[in-house]
């Protein structure tokens, strides 16, 4: 199942792990990826709080966990090709994976049909 | 989006056409990229041609008998010599010899023509007025449009369009030098055009009427090595080609030497001295400054940003003052105020960014070789 947040992360759940990354709305926004911070194994994150930087040729921009948990390991590819967040978003540009502290936290998240609404707002 | 309190450029419906991502700039709602993206901007205006639309900045004129002297009881140039049909790269300087803006001046034959900063251009034109002696005319081109053509066919696109001078004696749009200026004309459309730029290309700048730009930028458009490009790419081009941005590299508290402008300041003028704050400047010409504007290379491709601070070990030797992704490069690039002991080629620094040290190396400027043509 994969859940939306107001701050255009996407999360995609199975159990108790997930996967993190921006959506194809963030991707466009931010532009032209030239390098990510990603969180190292083991790193406690919280929802709503920084968990990456990602920046653009032009900014930097700060990149919310969508839910609390621990980091089990970051993309290594976006290392070498920082670009799949914009060729890829939603798969081969993810971010990082976590292991769930609480599960409630998905319920204040958007499914794909109410990201779209949200976006169709902006 | 909501650009409440925003002036629109003159061209703003064609940008919006042209699907730009309007942003707050100097009060205006200006383009910061088009659908292209920064990245391919950027390297579209280095392999082609760029079109920028660049209105927000400050078109002056200056009439009257005299109107070379005084120019130089405000800024370093030696404009009694400057040529008709030629142009330079001046400062405008505060009595203690802070930059106050970056211009251009122009002598036009007949008058002198000024482009600031966009962002400045009410305070420069309040600082000129009150020092504006009796006999000479400072008019404000208010509404009038300034269009940048960069990149290495901005040449055989200006030819193919039939841009010809507007006199004879005044040579073609191909043959123009590097830093000349002359009335031509388009379709009976007049046109001041400089062979300039801040692009660190070859290219021109072109000052028409607000209401004959509508029709010129599409017929630029219409060529195809001309895309239209946004501040994003505008701000890497000048970056990578080692330009100081005036409200990030140059500001009030740095005087023209440490900024490594003191190429602005004429040979007559280091000589003669008379600019505000000649006194200071052109001491720390023969001292030294105690700092310097820098140009650094990162290692890796975290680029660091404005207001990063340089370490050399524990010490902190000087702040980043522009950084970011140089897409010509492949690398990210900076510029920075340095300590001098710290400002040698080849010095090895630390940039601090978010809690890490970055390695980084002073590095000559441009980062990225110019392509002008003569």
């Amino acid at each position: 199942m994969r859940y939306y947040s107001k701050d255009h992360e996407w999360i995609e759940v199975d159990g108790s792990t997930a996967t993190v990354g921006i959506t194809d709305y963030a991707q466009g926004q931010l532009g032209d990826v030239v390098f990510v911070e990603l969180p190292e194994a083991g790193r406690l994150v919280e929802a709503g709080k920084e968990a990456a930087v990602v920046e653009s040729v032009k900014a930097a921009s700060e990149v919310y966990a969508p839910v609390s948990g621990t980091v089990l390991d970051a993309n290594q590819a976006l290392a070498d090709d920082p670009s799949l967040v914009n060729s890829a978003p939603e798969a081969g540009g993810w971010f990082f994976r976590l292991t769930l502290s609480n599960l409630s936290e998905l319920d204040a998240l958007m499914d794909a049909d109410a990201y779209q609404a949200f976006l169709a707002t902006l | 989006m909501a650009d409440s309190g925003l002036l629109p450029l003159p061209l703003d419906v064609l940008h919006r056409r042209l699907e730009g991502r309007m942003v707050p700039f100097a009060g205006y709602a200006m383009p910061v990229q088009y659908p292209m993206g920064v990245m391919a901007e950027h390297l579209w205006t280095r392999e082609s041609a760029g079109l920028f639309d660049v209105s927000h900045m400050g078109q002056l004129t200056l009439e009257g008998e005299g109107a070379a002297e005084w120019l130089e009881t405000i800024a370093p140039g030696d404009f009694k010599a400057l040529a008709a049909g030629k142009l330079r790269y001046s400062l405008l300087l505060a009595p203690d010899g802070g930059i106050l803006d970056d211009l251009m001046v122009t002598n036009t034959g007949s008058h002198f023509y000024l482009v600031v900063n966009g962002a400045t251009k009410h305070e420069d034109l309040a600082v000129m007025r009150s020092q504006l002696p009796a006999g000479l005319t400072l008019t404000h081109l208010e509404g009038a449009v300034l269009l940048a053509l960069q990149g290495p066919k901005a040449v055989d696109v200006m030819q193919r369009l039939g841009v010809v001078p507007e006199f004879p004696g005044i040579a073609p749009v191909e043959a123009m030098k590097f830093m000349s200026a002359g009335p031509y004309l388009w379709n009976g459309t007049r046109l001041g055009i400089s062979r300039s730029g801040y692009t660190g290309e070859d290219g021109y700048e072109i000052s028409l009427d607000a209401a004959d730009a509508e029709a010129f930028a599409h017929a630029l458009l219409a060529d195809p090595a001309v895309r239209p490009i946004g501040l994003g790419a505008r701000d890497s081009l000048r970056l990578e080609a080692g330009l100081p941005l005036y409200g990030h590299d140059l500001s009030p508290e740095i005087e023209p030497v440490e900024a490594g402008l003191a190429f602005a300041i004429s040979k007559r003028r280091k000589v003669e001295g008379g600019f505000p704050g000649a006194a200071r400047i052109l001491k720390a010409l023969l001292d030294g400054p105690a700092r310097k504007r820098v140009g650094l290379k990162l290692e890796g491709k975290q680029p660091a940003r404005e207001g990063a601070l340089l370490f050399s070990g524990d010490t902190e030797v000087g702040i980043l003052t522009s950084g970011g992704f140089a897409p010509s490069v492949g690398a990210p690039v900076a510029m920075g105020y340095v300590s001098a002991a710290c400002a040698a080629d080849g010095t090895a620094l630390e940039i601090e960014v978010r809690g890490k040290r970055l390695p980084a190396t002073v590095v000559p400027m441009p980062f990225w070789q110019k392509n002008y043509v003569r």
